[in-house]
């Protein structure tokens, strides 16, 4: 036999516990938490995610090869996130120069 | 040396040929990766920028059917790993069984998916560029998250339809008897694929039903 087999009574435990958050992130978005639920949301899907990639997915028993190319996606993931994010936020940190203003208001005529 | 039938002769063993094949399926998954999170990003940035028409979109949305179909999909998550593991002990009538399972679930969520909700949003007049109705201040801005709403559960969609066909092919090579405790990498890798269009759906599921607020 290769690879690891999982108690089936672990497979269900996990499943349930998907049902529970999943219930658990629809009710939270009935009470306003603000900021807070867009957080929640997130962090109960994270949670979620981690659970399917562990158990379902088996890299709880898998190799170091198997982690890295998950680590990899994460890693090209957050660099797009971030740089993308980076720049969109901080588009308005310098003004825009009076000189090219006034270029910019001739050209819109 | 191995004359088992069940091991390829390039690889040295059966432990580095069910190795080399999930690990095939993970940088593929690697690669879904970036082709979601492109999407993903996209919305993440127009979000930002119409945070109000896109709380507003969310709220139009069905959140009953989406924690519904949340449901089946994670129903089908499960049938796919009792899948997996029945291979895994050369049971092949339980294998049959969850296979056929979860491909029903699969459809199911499908069906649910765009003969429900697509299909009433259409009514409703949410499809943009086909059928939009709404007019107000917000509408264009409405309208491209109604665009990312399509796109998103539309791509991820035309996954489970791939996932429905591969399950297909599966039952096929499982009536047939080629798979055996020392070689079910089709079944390993075609759940790893499974569980990962759960997993962009268990992410789908809060951004565009959930963050927009229910209270």
């Amino acid at each position: 036999m290769v690879g690891h087999v999982v108690h089936k009574k672990l497979y269900f435990l996990v499943f349930a516990g998907l049902i529970g958050l999943t219930a658990l992130t629809t009710g939270v978005a009935f009470i306003d938490l603000g900021k807070w639920n867009t957080l929640a949301a997130l962090a109960i899907a994270v949670c979620k995610a981690s659970l399917v990639v562990l158990f379902f997915m088996h890299l709880r028993w898998s190799s170091g090869l198997m982690r890295m190319a998950l680590l990899a996606a994460f890693v090209w993931f957050a660099i797009l996130v971030a740089l993308t994010l980076s720049d969109e936020f901080t588009r308005q940190w310098t003004p825009v120069p009076s000189s090219w203003e006034a270029q910019v208001q001739q050209q819109a005529r | 040396m191995h004359s088992s039938a069940a091991l390829a002769e390039q690889f040295d063993d059966l432990e580095q040929q069910h190795e080399s094949s999930s690990f095939g399926m993970w940088v593929f998954l690697a690669t879904e990766v970036m082709f979601f999170g492109g999407l993903f990003t996209a919305y993440i940035i127009y979000r930002n920028f119409y945070l109000s028409a896109f709380e507003a979109g969310s709220r139009l949305l069905d959140v009953k059917v989406g924690a519904a179909n949340t449901a089946v999909l994670l129903c089908s998550s499960l049938t796919m790993a009792l899948g997996v593991r029945a291979a895994q002990l050369g049971k092949k009538k339980l294998l049959i069984t969850f296979l056929v399972l979860t491909l029903l679930l699969g459809l199911a969520f499908i069906g649910i998916k765009l003969g429900l909700e697509w299909r009433h949003d259409y009514l409703e007049g949410f499809a943009p560029g086909v059928n939009w109705t709404f007019h107000g201040p917000d509408s264009r801005h409405l309208e491209l998250f109604f665009c990312f709403y399509f796109f998103l559960t539309g791509i991820h969609a035309l996954h489970m339809v791939i996932g429905a066909g591969i399950l297909t092919v599966l039952i096929i090579m499982a009536g047939r008897g080629r798979f055996s405790p020392q070689r079910y990498n089709p079944v390993e890798v075609s759940g790893l694929y499974w569980h990962f269009v759960d997993i962009v759906w268990i992410f789908l599921y809060p951004l565009l039903y959930l963050i927009g607020g229910r209270y």
